[in-house]
């Protein structure tokens, strides 16, 4: 039989009765309610507090740490520090993986972990933190991604050198990597333009900005098994990676993820994991660890920041010729920011011919940079989407039109190599140029802005199982995080495949022990691949129904099809029989055959990529710079929307979150090397009356590689905001902001120069 | 250590009586001495309001309260919200209208807007927006909470 991912069965024309409407998420009760537990919500007996002291220092050399005073306080239980963790060599990725958890060598960060309590309150192990003599040698630190760069930059790591470079340099170096991404000719393509533009911009680094901080509880039996609770968008990833920096086998570390409050990349990688589990060792208690928000700013992955400068060119007729780049990604103390997504995907939606991209990532003293909903692209398409909203007026064509003159189609072959099925982007520029809000006109005194975003949307290493219960009900086990409401999705799927009520099917999060690896739920891969295994596990269950059925009904198995739900004679030759719905076949055969149950494991293919266009209106206030979103509208391509509700609360967050990004948020460090804005209240993410409502337009181009048709829908919705707004407060104060964020200083800067230029004319 | 206090409360309305160090808040003691932990902690500040509960009839951050303050006072929680099995409107248009998804701050939201609720039955939306500025929602973009609400609203007014 063919593997689903090579015949997954999409039928266009099915006739679905669960995919495509709106049921009560099966977790939703336990949320509402204050039942749902996260990852603080655990408790055990005996359980200790345990509490971090980090480095008030960007960049440090710890010469020692006396913790004799912290470990004679009554009610400390456990201590630790780098002279508890294995010894592993620094460079590799479980070098950097475990300087991350705790510092080694030096303090690379204001923040950075430097030792761990355990008391029995966390009052006492708060107070023994203040007892632990640390003797630093502070160093000059960097943080400014450019600045690194520059000849006589403090080095972070002697033993860094630059990879990729055309001729290779034993030099010590802040730059990890570079990167060309090319294809055609850039130089003949800038001949053939008639316009040509090129302008420079800089994001600054920002928080994934998660609720839930990061809380864990671990127990370390003296048999050597960990238990570990603890909200992950990884748990498989975090087991793998504990074991590999604590030395301890994969399948003595079970982690049970709780409910996961928030992540959006944020949680794909441990912070307080391995040293609770190091203070649980020691004291032979379990040992809960929860992060104040303080240090959820200090200590854990931002955005990467970045600096670039990008060139287009157009011809008269609307065709974009010639596209470069030159980008500077931050990545924070080590590599990892995934920069690459950057080049991959920042152009990638236009059917250009001639690109040329050279990348780089750098080092500074900032945490390790983490994901964030499609990590490096948003910051740079801001760029890429202002640029090509210039081209449209040096023209004089409508921005949307001169998007579609150069929309990527099928057949397409992009600059990281895939060639392009059936994809949405032109069905999704035309949706939006006929919706309500790009027909309406514009309010006077504000301005509208357009601009577009891609994302490859991804599949990978996914294990699910699925249990039929005697009475018929249907178990699905999956190792995925539930972001923001999953589970109804796939039970929705599971139960169309089935032909049974959604309300028969519960998806329950497994512990690592439990199921085969999953990769990490981000890049929108969750929905997508976690449909595959499910429709897999059904079919496969499937199939054992049709088999018990002819058994049952003592007739060859191509005797009997299943339909809606029920085994049938497949034809009046068969003989008459009543047919037997899953209940009735699990009822009547799991005592003399056993369970029907599946199990599916694959590395899933057959993502399609998701695009979407922003329309947003903005009005700006030209006495303190403050802009004000007044409409707010997403299109984009869902490819299948199976629960229509939640991709639109997924197009509604993304583009929240994006203008969170595009007006206010980032990182503020002082010269110390500080982080001065650690807290909700200076790193003001948009709240409730900040925002209008948000609309949202489905289009829907189905993926064909994917039974239901389903692209992934959670990246693309942050992807095009910030340029979008920026496209916008240009149109209304006539100059568009190239540095993000968009905050009010920066906008009454460009105004006053604004005004002072008109004045010299 | 300092001595403990004693402290008398009701909390959703059943009698507590707890003893707790004078420093510690009223999140705190819900949270890991009465095991209530349907009250997140989400900053310890009160920019966030996924700690936000009534105490006597008033919305407060309950990371922003110490325990000991609440002695003789009323507390209303999320845990309290629902009458056995029949859900408050919040609640159910919560559910119906996807008004959360992570839910971390669902709790928070939905004691707010009970709050403003008992104070203006017939908000407008930018009303509704202003009450609920004080609690933070990273993940829905705050369109169907708000839209959550209103339709609570205007069920409870016809009821």
């Amino acid at each position: 039989m063919a593997s689903i991912l090579d015949d997954p069965k999409f039928d266009p024309e099915r006739d679905l009765q669960i995919v495509g409407t709106n049921p009560v998420k099966h977790d939703g009760l336990d949320k509402v309610t204050g039942k749902a537990r996260f990852g603080a919500d655990f408790f055990l007996p005996g359980m200790l507090f345990g509490r971090t002291l980090r480095s008030p220092h960007a960049h440090a050399i710890i010469k020692s740490i006396d913790t004799s005073a912290a470990e004679a306080l009554p009610g400390v239980k456990s201590v630790v520090t780098r002279d508890d963790f294995p010894e592993i060599p620094e460079g590799g990725v479980a070098g950097d993986m475990t300087r991350t958890a705790m510092a080694r060598e030096k303090a690379l960060f204001d923040g950075h972990p430097v030792a761990g309590v355990a008391a029995t309150s966390d009052a006492i192990a708060k107070r023994a933190l203040k007892l632990i003599k640390v003797d630093y040698e502070i160093l000059p630190h960097v943080i400014d991604p450019v600045d690194a760069m520059k000849p006589g930059a403090p080095i972070l790591h002697d033993y860094l050198r630059t990879k990729g470079l055309d001729e290779p340099s034993d030099e010590p170096t802040n730059v990890t990597e570079r990167m060309v991404s090319k294809m055609g000719d850039v130089e003949k393509g800038f001949a053939e333009a008639d316009f040509i533009v090129e302008r420079h911009f800089d994001s600054k680094p920002m928080h994934q900005g998660y609720i839930e901080p990061q809380g864990c509880v671990a127990d370390y039996s003296e048999d050597g098994q960990v238990e570990l609770w603890c909200c992950t968008q990884a748990p498989f990833v975090y087991r793998d990676r504990l074991s590999a920096i604590l030395k301890i086998d994969g399948n003595k570390i079970n982690v049970q993820q709780s409910e996961l409050g928030g992540g959006f990349g944020g949680k794909t990688g441990f912070y307080p994991e391995p040293i609770a589990i190091l203070l649980s060792k020691k004291a032979n208690r379990p040992v809960k660890m929860v992060m104040s928000r303080d240090e959820v700013f200090r200590g854990t992955g931002p955005v990467s920041g970045t600096d670039y400068t990008i060139k287009m060119g157009v011809r008269k007729d609307g065709k974009i010729t010639a596209a470069q780049a030159e980008i500077v990604f931050q990545t924070g103390i080590f590599t990892g920011s995934m920069y690459f997504n950057g080049p991959n995907a920042m152009f990638t939606r236009y059917d250009f011919d001639n690109v040329y991209i050279e990348s780089f990532e750098v080092v500074s003293k900032r945490p390790k940079g983490n994901s964030f909903r499609e990590p490096c692209v948003p910051q740079i398409v801001f760029g890429v989407e202002g640029v090509i909203d210039e081209l449209a007026k040096k023209i004089g064509m409508d921005p949307i039109d001169l998007r579609l003159k150069n929309a990527a189609t099928e057949g397409y072959t992009t600059i990281y190599g895939e060639t392009f099925g059936p994809i949405g982007f032109v069905e999704t520029l035309e949706a939006a140029k006929k919706c309500d809000h790009y027909t309406s006109p514009v309010k006077p005194g504000e301005g509208r802005g357009i601009a577009a975003g891609f994302w490859f949307n991804r599949g990978g290493e996914t294990s699910t199982a699925m249990n039929i219960a005697p009475d018929g009900t249907v178990t699905i086990i999956t190792g995925t995080a539930d972001v923001a409401g999953s589970r109804i999705s796939i039970a929705m799927m599971a139960a169309e495949e089935l032909g049974i009520d959604v309300d028969k099917v519960r998806v329950k999060m497994a512990d690592t022990n439990s199921l085969g690896f999953n990769r990490v739920t981000a890049g929108s891969r969750t929905t997508f691949s976690v449909g595959m295994t499910v429709v897999d596990n059904a079919r496969q269950c499937i199939n054992e129904f049709v088999k018990r059925a002819a058994e049952i009904w003592d007739v060859p198995e191509d005797g009997v099809m299943f339909e809606n739900g029920e085994c049938r004679p497949a034809s009046a030759n068969v003989g008459e029989f009543e047919p037997l719905s899953i209940a009735d076949i699990a009822k009547q055969t799991t005592m003399s055959h056993g369970a029907v149950t599946a199990s599916a494991s694959m590395n899933v293919t057959g993502a399609g990529p998701g695009f979407g266009l922003h329309i947003v209106d903005v009005k700006v206030d030209e006495e303190t710079g403050r802009t004000d979103v007044t409409r707010y509208t997403v299109v984009e391509d869902a490819g299948k929307a199976i629960h229509p509700l939640q991709v639109e609360g997924q197009y509604q967050g993304g583009a929240v979150q994006g203008i969170g990004w595009a007006l206010n948020e980032e990182y503020v460090y002082g010269e110390d090397g500080r982080l001065q804005n650690a807290g909700f209240l200076d790193y003001r993410m948009p709240v409730t009356s900040d925002v209008p409502m948000i609309d949202t337009v489905i289009v829907e181009v189905p993926n064909p590689k994917h039974p239901f048709g389903l692209r992934g829908v959670g990246e693309v919705p942050v992807v095009p905001t910030m340029a979008a707004i920026g496209n916008a407060i240009g149109n209304a104060i006539g100059v568009r902001p190239q540095s993000l964020p968009m905050s009010p200083p920066k906008l009454l800067e460009i105004i006053e120069q604004r005004d002072s230029a008109q004045a010299a004319e | 250590m300092s001595k403990k206090i004693h402290v008398t409360t009701t909390v959703n309305g059943d009698d507590y009586e707890y003893l707790c160090e004078p420093q510690q808040t009223l999140v705190d003691v819900l949270r890991n001495e009465l095991e209530l932990t349907g009250t997140k902690e989400g900053c310890s500040t009160g920019d966030c309001g996924a700690c936000s509960v009534i105490l006597d009839g008033e919305l407060v951050c309950s990371c922003l309260v110490l325990a000991a303050e609440t002695d003789g006072k009323s507390v209303e929680t999320i845990e309290g919200m629902a009458k056995g099995d029949e859900l408050h409107p919040l609640q159910r248009n919560f559910l119906d209208l996807n008004g959360l998804q992570c839910g971390i701050c669902t709790p928070g939201f939905l004691v707010a807007a009970k709050a403003l609720l008992e104070k203006n039955p017939n908000p407008t939306e930018t009303e509704a927006r202003f009450w609920l500025a004080g609690n933070l929602c990273r993940c829905t973009g705050y369109d169907k909470i708000v839209r959550s609400v209103m339709a609570a609203a205007e069920e409870m007014r016809g009821a």
